[in-house]
């Protein structure tokens, strides 16, 4: 299946992209068939599909974290699959931004560390003035007060959107949010996306969301929906209700 | 902007440690305990071997010179071709003075390795006070030089070591058995010579054996009653290194021709000692050491599998491989160094608890048991470098994990 046609610039191309587990041994199991995507800069993309159907695996490739069987894939314009783990680290780091299902925050920090952590990471320490961003990004997402919180201290909506603020402090163009509401009650899961399409709308950040949610899947501008580790469906979503 | 080096693993180390507390606390507990034994036990060795070397070796020069022993040569010798059956009864040694000794001393003092050198007469004699005898050895000695062989005045219990003619220094158990104070009169006597010293101290030169016997007097006395005028019977010699004594005086006999023997040489046996105390010490530290590694090291393997998620999450957001392993090696030298400092403080306090219960016959302390800095240093460093080197396994552990594995979890 051919990807949607984008006006905007490439931000990542995957080719044929092959993924297969247990390579050589009798429970050999090929998770992507072949498989071929390109996201814009500033595209809001939902990724769907059952259970199994491999979109962990395809959003683990993407951000770096697995990688493929055979195939290609650019990150703004320059192939990864050659790359070693300390350069794939580094390229990880300056385009990609995560937000997981649970949460993930670091449970020893507070949440304005949390949200530091990536500028300790890239410098081992952190300026006043990238400690006055995350706390900006913080009350972007509402948090303003609970910045000197530990992730026990707060609700599931809202270790979310810290997670969600620690994923963009470092200004990747691509944020890949892997069900980052798939833990969350109704009222909270909705808070949570609004915040996505603020700071998408805000930063021109792009977004692939994985969801099994398709009252949030409805409300992206494309939808990718996976199914047996292929391509069934892409496509663009016209009409959007915001803020619902 | 500038980085910091070892910041993020710091940060992250102190956090992951202060996270897990009851963890901490045990693993320093544990390299707190291997600390203090290995610093208790070297301290206690340490100060065990130097009171036994002191003693012993206290009243011993490091390297002593003497002439060579008189020899019977054959009357006639073998004819070529000829077996010759011959028996020969050794010669009984007389006094003899060592050749050129004038000479020698300075040469000796020149060298670099040699803190004093003090020429001696000895021999036997009798002392006598009323109608007490006593046989004694004689020394003859030049005070000064004496003392910084053998440190003579530190052993003064009563009077005050001094050695003009006619005075004398004798051994505590000599001045008991005689009833002798400082300032009282001795006779000595050695074949037909006698001559009365007034005795200006006596001291405790740490074994009984020598207390009753010696009675140090001016060189020429001592050569006069020995009829050996103007010849020492030995030169001894204080090293700067005690332990170079060996290889100096095998070095010495290579260039004299005198009977040379090292401190090494004459209590083989106390060297030996030594040495067993020495390896069973280094045995003990090496196997509390290994306890160390492998508390150190079982803690944080835990901790790696603990802190799956974490190292997920934090190699997801771009912490490399290298990072997560100094993660964890930061956590080893931490625990490591604040378990040796805790460890050191009780080491002290071990020792403070064996000087005040553990005490001779006479309420003193058996022995003075320190710990010296370059030891609590010694030990902390190697219990800190050990710390790091426990935490290798666990963060190259940590390093190899698959982030998107660890996150699922």
């Amino acid at each position: 299946m051919a990807a949607v046609a984008s006006n905007g610039q490439a931000l990542i191309e995957l080719d044929t992209v092959c993924k297969s587990y247990n390579i050589g041994k009798p429970n050999e199991a090929e998770i992507l068939h072949g498989l071929s995507l390109r996201i814009a800069r500033g595209e809001f993309v939902a990724l769907i599909g059952p259970s199994g159907s491999g979109k962990s695996t395809l959003l683990n490739i993407i951000g770096l974290l697995e990688r493929m069987t055979s195939g290609e894939y650019r990150i703004q314009g320059a192939p990864v699959a050659s790359l070693d783990d300390s350069a794939l680290t580094l390229r990880r780091r300056s385009t990609l931004g995560f937000v997981f299902q649970f949460h993930h925050l670091l449970p020893a920090f507070t949440a304005l560390e949390n949200v530091t952590m990536p500028f300790l990471i890239r410098a081992g320490r952190v300026s006043p003035q990238q400690r006055e961003h995350a706390r900006t990004l913080l009350a972007a997402v509402g948090l303003a007060k609970a910045v000197d919180k530990r992730p026990a201290e707060l609700s599931g909506g809202m270790q979310q959107r810290v997670a969600i603020a620690r994923a963009l402090v470092l200004d990747p163009p691509l944020v890949l949010a892997d069900e980052p509401t798939g833990n969350l009650d109704t009222a909270s899961s909705d808070e949570v996306f609004v915040q996505l399409r603020r700071m998408h709308g805000e930063r021109g950040t792009s977004f692939v969301i994985v969801t099994h949610d398709p009252r949030l899947a409805a409300r992206c501008d494309r939808v990718v929906e996976l199914v047996d580790g292929a391509i069934a469906r892409d496509e663009a979503i016209t009409a959007v209700v915001e803020g619902a | 902007m500038g980085s910091s080096w070892l910041g993020f693993e710091t940060r992250v180390a102190v956090r992951f440690l202060r996270e897990g507390r009851l963890q901490t606390l045990l693993i320093m507990v544990g390299v707190a305990a291997g600390v203090a034994v290995i610093a208790y036990i070297s301290a206690l060795i340490t100060g065990l071997q130097a009171n036994t070397f002191n003693k012993t070796l206290g009243g011993q020069p490091h390297v002593s010179i003497r002439p060579l022993d008189d020899v019977v040569a054959p009357a006639r010798l073998p004819e070529a071709g000829s077996n010759t059956i011959s028996d020969s009864q050794p010669r009984a040694q007389r006094l003899r003075s060592v050749a050129n000794w004038q000479s020698l001393v300075p040469a000796l003092e020149r060298l670099p390795t040699v803190a004093a050198v003090s020429a001696m007469v000895s021999g036997g004699g009798l002392a006598l006070r009323g109608e007490a005898t006593q046989s004694v050895a004689l020394s003859g000695v030049e005070l000064d030089a004496y003392d910084r062989v053998v440190k003579l005045r530190e052993k003064v219990v009563d009077g005050v070591a001094r050695l003009a003619p006619g005075e004398a220094i004798i051994g505590a158990e000599l001045a008991s058995d005689l009833g002798l104070r400082p300032g009282d009169r001795l006779t000595l006597r050695t074949g037909n010579v006698s001559e009365t010293v007034r005795v200006t101290a006596v001291v405790d030169l740490g074994v009984r054996e020598l207390n009753r016997r010696s009675v140090v007097v001016p060189l020429r006395l001592a050569q006069s009653l020995l009829g050996l005028p103007g010849g020492v019977t030995s030169l001894d010699l204080t090293l700067v290194d005690v332990w170079s004594a060996k290889d100096f005086a095998q070095q010495l006999r290579a260039e004299y021709p005198y009977r040379i023997e090292s401190w090494q040489e004459t209590n083989a046996q106390l060297v030996s000692a030594l040495n067993a105390q020495s390896v069973s010490t280094g045995l003990i530290r090496a196997i509390v050491l290994v306890v160390v590694v492998l508390g150190i090291a079982s803690v944080l393997v835990v901790s790696v599998v603990q802190k799956r998620r974490e190292i997920g999450i934090l190699r997801a957001m771009g912490a490399t491989r290298g990072q997560m392993v100094r993660v964890f090696l930061v956590q080893g030298a931490i625990v490591g160094a604040i378990g040796s400092l805790i460890g050191l403080v009780l080491a002290l306090l071990m020792i403070a608890v064996f000087t005040a219960l553990v005490r001779g016959a006479d309420g003193r302390p058996l022995f003075d048991i320190v710990l010296p800095l370059a030891l609590a240093l010694q030990v902390a460093g190697i219990a800190t470098v050990c710390g790091v080197l426990a935490a290798i396994a666990p963060a190259r552990r940590a390093a190899a994990m698959d982030p998107a594995q660890a996150i699922r979890i």
